[in-house]
């Protein structure tokens, strides 16, 4: 088991070396800090002056190990533009991406798991059939054209929901939330919801696919012919043997929202880390950009490890095996 | 049981309050803005935006009025006692947010502070020497040289509280490359119409009235709610559906709907800033071979060959002003007689191309930023094609600023866009001495395409230190005249701007140089 964690630890150490040194790899090619930091009247020598000084005209290796080793040290440096503690810009932006993705995650199941059901247990029917058809327009539709149409219809048409920000948060310590306010709470409403959309077609198929595989088992003939009533067979027996891929599945995409979120959180500003993520970009704030690459490299290999490390207490087959 | 009451009464009453607010938010402008300001510390990032909207918090010695004409603030009045040495008397009775007086002393901190090595706001202000109180409040500037744009230079420069900077340990810039936070950065203090409420970055930035400003306010706002709205379709949204009541940036393709919805208004007119086309002038294209862009004729048939008219009607959707000139006309040194806009007349063009040898025309590239300015894609891409018309070969690179930025400057663009306001200075002197002056010292630093020009060089040099504003004037407009002959830029137009309010704002003044200055704004 040791031998296990020392591996799968090594494996991600080495995993976010290599997530950091292909982010610096394309820090080279996005442009230059310096044009954007100083305004127009800035003199040519007052350019070069601020340039050596951030060390822009040091060498890539240096420039990299530089890097790793404050990286390492939990130190990210300071935005070039808002002169701000990265990891604190981060830290202070992480809960509203995360209240964005956990809400949006229940969503998708809250909704996904009964439409799985049902489009499998109602096969052959026209409602079943045509949500099929319909979840296809939920995963093809562009994420940004669903928050523009949801923007659309709910806050100009209707005016019953906010069209963007966060509404009022309350601060529980480090960790400012809003959804214990009301108009927090309508302000998730829209932007989880946009964000769902392709997370509750994710679940519906997959929960289909898993029911009709379950439903052709024997123990389920055998609850039918004892006679056990078809609702209890179809949301007791048979689901909760479908569940455990979907819970895999839903844990590893919470790695996959988070850094997805950005194009929600740019649609309906969303104070989380992709719109902080989205400027750094345009602005050529170096040290945002390798910082919010390097969080969330982290958060993936962390869900990655513990999924494994889980499977490898359930399936002791996995622990010596070479994978 | 009680405290649970208790605190359903609480509730209610934070409700009821709300509700007061909501009937006294008459006087509260909800600004959904573009993008948000990038610190609280003017003297942080070589920003307008920020600069501008820091402007409500803290003052500069003077300012400028309604018409953009320069008028005293903090200073009352000033003289020249020698050319380089100016003496300003400051306003008395004036306070600081945290409630300490203003003096001589804070003005000499402020401008140590933003002339220090590792101020990225430094070239803001390029003549500045040293400073001398001479009493509280009297102070001394002295200056590299005569210089006759100080005051213009000064409207800029932020004016904090000395005991304040010391107490906090900001007295000088946050120093980026020290990984240091800075005080200034999270914390305000300064003279102006609105105090600091709150900030939450990419959320909002609440200010409230000062109710001890020295001036008399011209304004009835008690609040200002500014929310950064990114995405310029959920910008729009948020206004139409009554979240916003003002946005400074209007996308113009949205203009019509937003001037058909009842409760609200568009606020159009053209920009200071003129889009302009640069030419490499160094002894070889990019592209590769001899620079055939040396050649003057070369370069007025490719301005002949750009219909400026039809850009302005199908691209521009007929907003823009076509540009004979580099500066705008409200800029000082501009002059109507130099702004004939050049027909355009392919036929000609292609006759001075095959005078100069190149009736077959060459291949160069031609650097466009996706979105420095406005639809700037669209009229590159049309330009392209018109110069494809006369026989030219146009190799169009689009991309973003940030990437096309080290190509322009880095001297590997044949031909590009750049734009010019000549903010903060709003005079022609800042786009001759950074644009059109050779590049040497500290002067033409967006002298892009490497030319020179000895008497363009020498009249700017003599403007620098005219101190008489008419000869001064004059000197530069000469100064445009011969780069216009030179055709060294092309003009192209200044582009539209647009805001929009909600209707029952009664004074909303727009500015030419885009900036929302809410000291003026009554509802």
């Amino acid at each position: 088991m040791l031998a296990f964690l020392i591996k799968r630890t090594a494996n991600a150490i080495f995993v976010m070396l290599s997530v950091s040194f292909i982010a610096f790899m394309i820090f080279r090619f996005v442009g230059d800090p310096v044009e954007l930091m100083l305004n127009e009247q800035a003199t040519q020598a007052q350019r070069d002056a601020l340039r050596a000084k951030l060390g822009l005209d040091d060498p890539f290796i240096v420039q990299f190990t530089t890097f790793v080793k404050n990286a390492a040290q939990g130190d990210f440096g300071i935005s070039f533009r808002n002169q701000q503690d990265v990891l604190a810009m981060i830290a202070e932006r992480f809960p509203a991406t995360f209240e964005l993705v956990i809400v949006a995650t229940l969503i998708s199941l809250v909704v996904g798991i009964p439409l799985g059901v049902i489009t499998a247990i109602h096969r052959q029917r026209w409602y079943a059939e045509t949500l099929q058809f319909t979840s296809i327009i939920g995963i093809s539709l562009p994420s940004f054209v669903v928050g523009i149409g949801l923007i659309l219809i709910f806050s100009v048409w209707l005016g019953w929901l906010p069209a963007f920000g966060r509404g009022e948060t309350v601060d529980l310590g480090w960790w400012s939330t809003g959804l214990l306010t009301p108009s927090g709470r309508l302000s998730i409403i829209l932007p989880a919801l946009s964000l769902s959309l392709f997370q509750i077609t994710l679940v519906m198929r997959l929960v289909r696919a898993e029911m009709l595989e379950v439903l052709r088992t024997d123990f389920i003939k055998f609850a039918r012919a004892r006679g056990i009533p078809a609702r209890t067979i179809h949301f007791r027996h048979a689901l909760h043997n479908c569940l455990m891929p979907v819970v895999t599945m839903t844990a590893m995409q919470i790695g996959g929202l988070i850094a997805f979120a950005l194009v929600t959180e740019t649609v309906f500003q969303w104070p989380g880390m992709g719109l902080l993520f989205i400027q750094a970009v345009t602005f050529v704030d170096v040290p945002i950009m390798a910082g919010y690459l390097c969080i969330v490299a982290l958060i993936f290999v962390t869900l990655n490890a513990l999924v494994d490390i889980t499977y490898a207490v359930i399936d002791p087959r996995l622990r010596g095996a070479d994978k | 049981m009680i405290s649970k009451t208790g605190l359903k009464v609480a509730l209610l009453g934070g409700m009821a309050a709300a509700t007061l607010a909501g009937t006294a938010s008459a006087e509260t402008v909800r600004w959904g803005a573009p993008r948000d300001i990038v610190s609280l510390d003017p003297y942080s990032y070589g920003d307008s935006y920020t600069i501008n909207f820091l402007n409500h918090i803290y003052e500069g010695l003077v300012r400028f009025d309604r018409d953009l004409q320069i008028e005293p603030a903090l200073a009352e009045s000033w003289e020249i006692i020698s050319p380089t040495t100016w003496r300003f008397s400051l306003r008395k009775g004036v306070k600081f947010h945290n409630g300490s007086d203003f003096t001589a002393e804070d003005v000499l901190a402020s401008l140590t502070r933003v002339s220090d090595e590792s101020s990225p706001l430094k070239g803001n202000l390029p003549a500045y020497k040293s400073a001398t109180v001479v009493d509280d409040h009297t102070i001394d500037i002295e200056l590299t040289g005569a210089y006759p744009l100080l005051l213009n230079d000064l409207t800029n420069i932020h004016i904090f509280d000395k005991d304040w900077l010391v107490e906090n340990n900001a007295e000088m810039p946050t120093d980026v490359s020290a990984g240091v936070e800075g005080y200034a950065t999270f914390n305000t203090n300064g003279t102006g119409p609105f105090v600091l409420e709150s900030r939450t970055p990419e959320a909002q930035t609440v200010l409230t009235v000062n109710e001890g400003w020295w001036d008399e306010p011209q304004h009835n706002l008690t609040r200002i709610e500014f929310q950064p709205v990114t995405s310029a379709a959920t910008r729009v949204a948020a206004l139409l559906s009554g979240e916003v009541d003002f946005v400074d940036s209007a996308p113009v393709q949205d203009l019509p709907r937003l001037s058909a919805a009842p409760n609200l208004k568009v606020l159009e007119r053209t920009d200071l800033r003129t889009v302009m086309l640069g030419f490499n002038r160094r002894d070889e294209l990019v592209a590769g071979g001899e620079n055939p862009l040396n050649d003057l004729r070369v370069r007025q048939a490719m301005q002949l060959a750009v219909d400026m008219d039809l850009i302005q009607s199908r691209v521009m959707r007929g907003k823009s002003r076509n540009a004979g000139t580099l500066v705008a006309p409200s800029i000082p040194g501009y002059s109507e007689a130099l702004d004939s806009v050049v027909a355009a007349d392919p036929d000609k063009a292609r006759a001075l191309l095959a005078e100069a040898g190149y009736e077959d025309g060459f291949e160069f590239d031609f650097v466009c930023t996706n979105e420095s300015y406005v639809n700037e894609e669209q009229f590159c891409q049309a330009i392209a094609s018109m110069w494809s018309r006369i026989g030219l070969s146009p190799r169009l690179d689009i991309g973003p600023t940030a990437k096309q930025t080290p190509k322009r400057a880095g001297g590997k663009a044949d031909v590009y866009t750049i734009g010019w306001a000549t903010l903060p200075m709003l005079d022609t002197y800042s786009i001759l001495v950074q644009m059109l002056h050779s590049k040497e010292g500290n002067s033409g630093v967006f002298n892009w395409g490497n030319w020179s020009y000895p008497e363009i060089d020498k009249l700017t040099q003599a403007a620098s230190v005219e101190l008489d504003r008419e000869k001064r004037l004059s000197m530069e407009t000469e100064a445009l005249r011969i780069a216009k002959e030179e055709i060294v830029m092309m003009p192209l137009h200044q582009q539209p701007m647009a805001w929009a309010v909600s209707a029952d704002f009664e004074d909303f003044p727009q500015f030419p140089d885009n900036k929302p200055r809410m000291w003026f704004v009554t509802r």
